[in-house]
């Protein structure tokens, strides 16, 4: 447990040293949900039907864009490899490093996205369930793309390779996702998704990090 | 025979889907002769 | 026994032997499916002819999943196993898993547009056939991005494995997303009742496809163990 939050301050250190890191994939976030209106049109009922499905994209375009950085710094300059033979389990770092990640742009995506909510005309219980959902299915996105952003070291094109190997094992949360959101928009119970949420968590939380340990392996091989 | 290729009056699709099966299998045959 | 041949220098010869047998067997299913396909099946009452295209859409689309899972197999295999022959067969059938899913896609498309009225349909099927389609991509391109092929046919492995466990789940996922949204538009799935002889064809065109299968991948395995064994005695010999 110690070596968890060891683990965990060090990567919060680094990232507040590089905060413009941070603050970019935030940024990102918020334009890219401002230019879906100026593509498809401002007429309110569209969007507001559309709200659930942008944020989240937007959220899932974030994801994968802050993703790479997750390892690659650190394979670089060998303390993946010194942290790999260090006395902490694997699973321990790469939990950390997941951590770390959620709470540097997962976290920070789910409390803007009510405010990008207002500017499609989102009723009140919406944007609730929308940042609800949101901080249920970011973790999702951030244990699966731990597996991704390793698998992904020392490969070329990391970045545009990490994207087509981690948005289609992105649908579901993406269906589930703003399904619970347009499910209240419709007026249904959106409780069955949130369920769903909440078990693609759990296994996520499962194959994410097995899956990351086993491609540090093989990279660091 | 005339017939068979109409298909009646589905024959772009029909042989459009059979044809570009072909096509596919014939590269992917064609992939391997490195 | 069947360990001597997990080296790739004696699977070699093996496949080699195999190859045109398999060739055979798919050319013969194939034309006895074809056979009942345009000759012995009647015309349809609602799709008339076209409805013939799910001769070829239905095996295509059950050869794309089915080596989706049986390459993953060997992948785990050779993850679990350190067998370099393993990740090979993975990496030779995957070409032809992603060509059986397009193939899939674009005779839906052709199905779609005389029956239905729209090339495209967000059909449960057809949408898990897409993502199924980048799963494939997703595995050639990473294989692609590694040079060492030892640490590709792993990450490759890895890969395979994750998303054979989530091909259930994405599944479900777009069943659940398709239901809800189904409006008066009606699924390329609901099929006219499967009549004996429909079925025949399709079985027949699906064994045709499954020795297609083994035969290319065979012979792609072969291709390959002569790229990543050229420095090696028995080949250069």
């Amino acid at each position: 447990m110690a070596g968890f939050s060891l683990l965990l301050r060090r990567e919060l250190r680094i990232a507040m040293r590089r905060r413009g890191d941070v603050l970019n994939v935030l940024v990102f976030f918020v334009i890219v949900a401002s230019l879906f209106p100026l593509g498809v049109g401002p007429e309110p009922s569209q969007l507001r039907a559309m709200a659930p499905g942008v944020v989240w994209i937007g959220a899932l375009l974030a994801a994968v864009l802050s993703l790479p950085r997750l390892f690659a710094a650190d394979y670089a300059d060998g303390t993946l490899e010194q942290l790999l033979v260090s006395a902490q389990p694997l699973p321990v770092l790469v939990l950390a490093k997941i951590a770390a990640h959620w709470l540097l742009s997962g976290l920070p995506l789910a409390i803007v996205a009510p405010l990008l909510g207002l500017q499609y005309d989102l009723p009140g219980d919406a944007l609730f369930a929308l940042m609800a959902s949101l901080l249920l299915g970011t973790p999702v996105l951030s244990m699966l793309g731990a597996a991704g952003a390793a698998l992904v070291l020392g490969a070329r094109a990391a970045g545009a390779l990490t994207a087509l190997l981690l948005l289609p094992l992105y649908v579901p949360v993406l269906i589930f996702g703003a399904g619970a959101v347009n499910a209240l928009l419709i007026g249904i119970n959106p409780s069955a998704h949130f369920s769903v949420l909440g078990a693609l968590l759990a296994v996520s939380s499962l194959i994410g990090p097995w899956a990351a340990c086993a491609a540090l392996r093989v990279a660091l091989d | 025979m005339s017939e068979f290729l109409a298909m009646g009056g589905y024959g772009l699709y029909v042989w459009g889907s059979y044809g570009v099966a072909l096509l596919c299998i014939v590269l992917d045959v064609l992939s391997l002769k490195k | 026994m069947l360990y001597k041949l997990a080296s790739p220098q004696a699977f070699f010869p093996v496949a080699g032997t195999l190859i045109p047998w398999f060739g055979a067997l798919a050319a013969a299913l194939a034309l006895a499916g074809l056979y009942v396909a345009f000759i012995v099946a009647p015309t349809d009452a609602t799709q008339g002819e076209a409805y013939r295209i799910i001769f070829i859409h239905v095996p295509a689309a059950w050869m794309s999943m089915f080596l989706y899972l049986i390459m993953a197999g060997w992948a785990g295999l050779g993850l679990a196993l350190n067998t370099r022959l393993s990740g090979m067969m993975a990496s030779a059938i995957a070409p032809t898993g992603a060509m059986f899913t397009f193939i899939a896609l674009w005779t839906g498309a052709l199905w779609g547009k005389p029956t239905w009225g729209t090339w495209w349909v967000w059909d449960a099927r057809l949408t898990s056939e897409l993502i199924l389609l980048f799963l494939y991509l997703g595995f050639i391109a990473l294989k692609a991005s590694i040079d060492d092929p030892l640490r590709a046919d792993r990450a490759g492995a890895i890969l395979a494995l994750v998303g054979a466990v989530n091909v259930p789940i994405i599944y479900f996922s777009v069943q659940w997303w398709n239901t809800l949204h189904q409006g008066a538009s009606v699924s390329l799935t609901r099929a006219p009742a499967m009549a004996m002889t429909m079925l025949t064809g399709m079985l027949l065109m699906a064994l045709a496809a499954w020795m297609y299968s083994i035969a290319v991948s065979l012979a792609r395995v072969r291709n390959i163990i002569q790229e990543r064994e050229r420095h090696a005695q028995w080949i250069q010999a």
